[in-house]
């Protein structure tokens, strides 16, 4: 995992991206604001979603309550 | 027949058609061809981790990685290697050479990636992939395949080009003539009607050699 290791804990770029996501962003907005390829964010939504510490909004992403466990 | 092992799909991709999607372990997580939409993409296999030639072309690929990233391009690596050894090897790579891989590697120890995509070359060798290359474009449609064997390491410089190439062919609706470089002249589409080539010879904007051979500079 990239974005979450196994013990739960959760890597340095995967902590920047849920800190910026208090505020709802697009795929193409995290890229520009965290300075990585698109493709990077893809990965890490993904990942992070599927741990729940983030949540779609339409085509929008935003931190949930346990993401916010996380920072 | 007493085999029960799945019976893996041995493709080979076609230019001008979808990329074949997949899903695969890299060195920076698990990751979809699709996450790569909107950027082209060079995906490209190697033998093995820790052999001589394949660290050449590493340090290589990773020195082009800046100026794909100025085109719009992102690249990735392939071998039938666990992402462990990958990431040793990468680390290995930046201690003695000084060079930071910042591209992801699938680790395709399964081989679903290189069968799809008709990498492993049995006549060479069973058990590796050989030196694959597959240019994948921003929609991703399959725009140019490079197949090298085992014994000979790639041209990055050719790698540019041909994206250089085809970007060029997207943006202006021409085509590019042998050896061509950014600045060249370009190749004006053949006429496809009488009343056309007739046009095309008078066209002052144009050198023609003679109808079906015309040349232009780009603006």
């Amino acid at each position: 995992m990239a974005c979450v290791n196994p013990d739960g804990t959760i890597s340095p770029s995967a902590s920047a991206l849920l800190k910026i996501l208090e505020e709802p962003l697009s795929p193409g907005e995290i890229a520009g604001k965290l300075g990585q390829p698109l493709f990077r964010v893809r990965i890490s939504l993904r990942e992070m979603t599927e741990a729940g510490f983030i949540e779609q909004k339409e085509d929008k992403y935003a931190i949930t309550e346990a993401g916010r466990e996380k920072i | 027949m007493c085999s029960n092992e799945e019976e893996k799909k041995i493709g080979f991709p076609r230019l001008g058609e979808p990329a074949p999607q997949f899903e695969a372990v890299t060195t920076q997580g698990k990751l979809k061809l699709e996450d790569f939409k909107g950027s082209w993409l060079v995906m490209f296999s190697h033998p093995a981790d820790f052999t001589p030639v394949c660290t050449t072309e590493f340090i290589a690929f990773a020195q082009l990685h800046e100026n794909l990233r100025e085109m719009n391009c992102e690249l990735m690596g392939l071998s039938i290697d666990s992402v462990y050894s990958h990431i040793a090897w990468a680390r290995t790579i930046e201690e003695k050479f000084g060079v930071k891989i910042s591209f992801p590697i699938i680790a395709d120890l399964n081989k679903e990636v290189a069968s799809l995509y008709g990498m492993v070359m049995p006549g060479e060798s069973k058990t590796e992939t050989s030196r694959c290359l597959f240019i994948i474009d921003d929609k991703q449609i399959l725009r140019a395949m490079i197949y090298y064997p085992l014994s000979t390491g790639r041209n990055t410089d050719e790698v540019t080009r041909v994206i250089q190439g085809l970007q060029a062919t997207d943006k202006n609706g021409i085509a590019t003539p042998a050896n061509w470089r950014p600045g060249d002249k370009v190749i004006v589409p053949p006429p496809q009607t009488q009343e056309i080539a007739e046009q095309r010879v008078k066209d002052e904007s144009v050198e023609c050699t003679d109808w079906f051979f015309c040349m232009k500079k780009l603006d």
